[in-house]
């Protein structure tokens, strides 16, 4: 069980997943938001004033600490009980700090890759809440809507990663 | 709690199937970034094929209903570039990186991490980012068959035949 599935074959079957979500509950794929969602929580639980950042309150309050929890909080916590399950279950489960790209690039020290690790994780919620959305809100439920706004958010995303992993790793593709 | 239990299960069930067909790995995005490893676009595209036909067909029979964001291109190109070189740094997307932690990549909780501190940062810098690049290039909630003014299905059937071009490309040069 350890072999891959088909990436046509799982990429299909999540096809009919989105049917079926928007079909039964009524929800589109989605996960930047909860981000967003989950810093204003913290920050409400830590006992900032979440009321004096504008984001939070704007559109009566549907990125606000009381949105939580939701549809998508639940959808994000369930995609790592799914990668959990799901690599356990196959024998693929493995603890790794460094992953073997990296490694080969920059070395298997955790630091490095843990602090750049972190900064992705900022400069792309940035990105992605100033664009309305990831890869899964705008690229698989917006192009499966066929918006003009997943189709333009697509291929920035796609633009800025090849720009990114070229000053990262260089010119060319070895492996 | 409907919607809490429709979240938890449609998120396990994809992380099941991202899991499995490797495409929370930090290798295959970034390999998909440098253009040396196409599995994360072959499972992305073919899930758009699929959900495309399956979303329209349900809305032409009056079904479900679209859920569109906003085209601001002002916004989709700052924002989407962003979250490109954000996603080229940190390797996982907001949607995978819970599920690569689920599977036992650790740099993934920094990524996590940062995302949480991404989104307060958001909502700290809002007030100047909507005075400025969130209002540029607005043309509403429109998706491209609108804009073409052409049938739905003459979109799909056109997306269908492109992306089914670049998986024969992708297997020809063994991507």
């Amino acid at each position: 069980m350890k072999r891959s599935w088909n990436p046509y074959l799982a990429g299909a079957l999540t096809g009919l997943l989105l049917v079926l979500s928007v079909a039964v509950a009524g929800q589109y794929f989605g996960a930047s938001t909860t981000f967003a969602r989950g810093a204003a929580a913290i920050e409400q639980t830590a006992g900032v004033d979440t009321s004096r950042y504008e984001y939070f309150s704007t559109k009566g309050g549907k990125y606000g600490p009381d949105s939580l929890p939701n549809w998508q909080l639940l959808f994000v916590v369930g995609i790592a009980l799914g990668g959990l399950g799901a690599s356990l279950a196959s024998g693929t489960f493995e603890i790794k700090r460094v992953p073997d790209m990296w490694a080969a690039r920059f070395g298997d020290r955790p630091l490095w890759r843990n602090l750049t690790a972190f900064a992705g994780g900022v400069v792309l919620i940035i990105g992605a809440r100033l664009a309305g959305g990831c890869p899964s809100g705008h690229g698989l439920s917006g192009l499966s809507q066929l918006a003009v706004s997943g189709f333009v958010a697509l291929a920035f995303f796609f633009g800025g990663g090849w720009v990114s992993a070229r000053l990262l790793y260089g010119k060319g593709g070895e492996r | 709690m409907m919607s809490l239990l429709y979240g938890l299960v449609s998120g396990i069930l994809f992380g099941v199937l991202l899991q499995r067909a490797e495409v929370l790995r930090y290798d295959r995005q970034v390999g998909a970034l440098r253009l040396m490893d196409m599995t994360i676009f072959k499972f992305m595209l073919t899930a758009i094929m699929v959900a495309s036909v399956g979303i329209y067909f349900l809305k032409d029979m009056g079904l479900v209903s679209l859920s569109l964001k906003e085209a601001a291109f002002g916004a989709q190109i700052v924002g989407g570039t962003l979250f490109g070189i954000g996603w080229g740094l940190l390797g996982y997307c907001p949607g995978t990186a819970g599920g690569a932690l689920g599977e036992g990549r650790l740099d993934a909780a920094w990524g996590l991490l940062g995302m949480l501190a991404g989104g307060a940062v958001y909502a700290a810098i809002y007030p100047a980012l909507k005075a400025t690049v969130l209002g540029l290039g607005k043309v509403g909630k429109v998706t491209l068959p609108q804009v073409m003014g052409v049938s739905h299905w003459v979109v799909i059937a056109a997306m269908a035949i492109l992306f089914l071009a670049m998986f024969r490309l992708f297997e020809k040069k063994g991507l």
